[in-house]
């Protein structure tokens, strides 16, 4: 294995564009967590403003509190964790598909959010999002929810407490293990990593 | 008639969902270790070695081993010897769910209605399969489901014609499918015969079937086998990206059904595929 690679998150969008697909890396800084009922109320959130035809940035849709956390830059983590026992930070932190959240996406990353982290295969039309907005896809492990709570270091619900499991955490992390499957130029490992296998197996 | 009351049986459910939760079963933990050793892709392998010290973590810490603990799903054989006193079954069922879903700090995933959502707080209603079998006996299998694997699932109505040919390819079609969403290495599990609604039934219980073994026909055994082998080809592999370790098991349950039909269905589990089963 190569040595390890440390990125800081939230990234500066020139190291999203020097990230490839195939990349393992490790991640530290402040990721936020939002899954399928959060994203549904931001996505609504933004089109109910956009309806008056005012046409915002992530910045400005935080300033005007129509969002409640600025999402330049930032990136989501596709979770709903188990709830944590006394002395924990947070209880099991796997990842979860994200297709379910591919609706949402473009929309998103047209208003900054830059990078993401889930399981599973993403639409053509969040890959060509990704590519025309320079952000990254990235994989944790799917099932290994128990190891990851370990890269969590602090946790606190910011938005949306009522949907619980589902509300919007921050949360700082420390090498929390990823790996690049769509980079900023489109390359899909999900693609390339099963026929590179069997080219060579 | 032996007789027993349902406070027994609500602990035990309560420590079934728990139990099953934080502790892998050991039918899979040695089908994964055996699986990490022989994995030769080099993401893979690193996946493989994640999810060992994932499932370690989770049994000496008692931390939940997947942050989705499913929907309680159970299979109950009642004998038909045994007297029930208390509650309602299935009430008591619920009851133990409630319980262990909410003291054992596991997540609550199930929504009231499938459109309005609003989510249960108590991971309530489980889903409940009962039989009747012969003695006084009451036979619980808790089997708690994720969604990832569950929602790349598929029922396929195939006919006579498409033979053992066509059950392979469907099959085979469903693992592709389902990629690296459905959490690979993963355990298929596959229901064939009886009608539509009995095909997904017996493709979730074979999912609680113990990893490695067979079914009892000779040809359906060969056929496991054969998909199993078929499916590891695929290069899928350990989180989808690239390796040997595509699935760990395909379990086959069969049923007679219809001269115009072959029902199958293919449920799909993760490599987290939680069983247990208590006799009270």
């Amino acid at each position: 294995m190569d040595s390890k690679k440390v990125v800081r998150v939230p990234f500066e969008k020139k190291e999203v564009e020097e990230l490839r697909a195939g990349d393992y890396i490790y991640l530290t800084g402040t990721l936020y967590s939002a899954r399928d009922a959060a994203h549904k109320r931001l996505y609504d959130s933004i089109l109910e403003k956009e309806a008056t035809g005012v046409a915002l940035t992530g910045n400005e849709l935080y300033e005007k509190k129509i969002l409640p956390l600025d999402i330049t830059g930032n990136t989501f983590y596709y979770l709903g964790p188990t709830p944590a026992k006394e002395g924990q930070v947070i209880g099991s932190a796997g990842p979860t598909t994200s297709s379910r959240m591919d609706k949402y996406t473009p929309l998103l990353l047209e208003k900054g959010l830059l990078g993401m982290i889930g399981k599973g295969k993403r639409s053509q039309a969040v890959i060509d999002s990704i590519v025309e907005n320079g952000a990254v896809y990235m994989a944790a492990v799917g099932g290994a929810g128990a190891l990851l709570s370990k890269c969590i270091k602090e946790s606190s619900v910011i938005a949306y407490d009522d949907l619980g499991t589902e509300a919007i955490r921050k949360m700082e992390v420390e090498d929390f293990p990823v790996v690049v499957v769509i980079d900023s130029k489109g390359n899909n490992l999900y693609e390339t990593a099963v026929c590179d296998y069997l080219a060579n197996h | 008639m032996r007789t027993i009351h349902t406070d027994i049986i609500i602990d035990t459910i309560k420590d079934m969902c728990i139990s099953a939760n934080i502790f892998l079963a050991a039918d899979m933990e040695g089908r994964l270790r055996q699986a990490a050793k022989e994995e030769d892709g080099k993401l893979g392998k690193q996946i493989m070695n994640q999810l060992i010290e994932n499932m370690e973590i989770a049994a000496k810490e008692e931390i939940p081993i997947c942050q989705d603990t499913g929907m309680a799903v159970f299979f109950v054989s009642v004998g038909q010897d045994l007297h029930i006193e208390g509650k309602n079954l299935t009430d008591a069922i619920n009851e133990g769910v409630r319980r262990g879903y909410t003291e054992g700090y596991l997540r609550k995933s199930v929504v009231k209605d499938p459109l309005i959502r609003d989510n249960t707080g108590d991971n309530t209603p489980a889903i409940i399969h009962y039989d009747i079998v012969p003695g006084d006996k009451l036979e619980i299998t808790i089997a708690p489901k994720g969604f990832g694997s569950e929602n790349m699932s598929k029922v396929y109505m195939l006919k006579p014609a498409d033979g053992e040919e066509g059950v392979k390819a469907a099959v085979l079609e469903a693992v592709k499918d389902a990629g690296p969403n459905a959490c690979p290495p993963m355990v298929v599990g596959v229901g064939l015969g009886g009608d539509f609604e009995l095909a997904a039934k017996m493709a979730k219980k074979a999912l609680t079937r113990e990893a490695g073994s067979h079914s009892p026909y000779e040809h359906i055994a060969r056929i496991e086998k054969e998909l199993l082998e078929a499916v590891n080809k695929t290069g899928i592999g350990p989180g989808g990206l690239g390796g040997k370790t595509t699935a760990l098991a395909v379990n086959i349950e069969t049923f007679a059904t219809h001269i115009a039909g072959m029902p199958l269905a293919v449920n799909m589990c993760c490599h987290v595929n939680r069983h247990l089963t208590r006799i009270i």
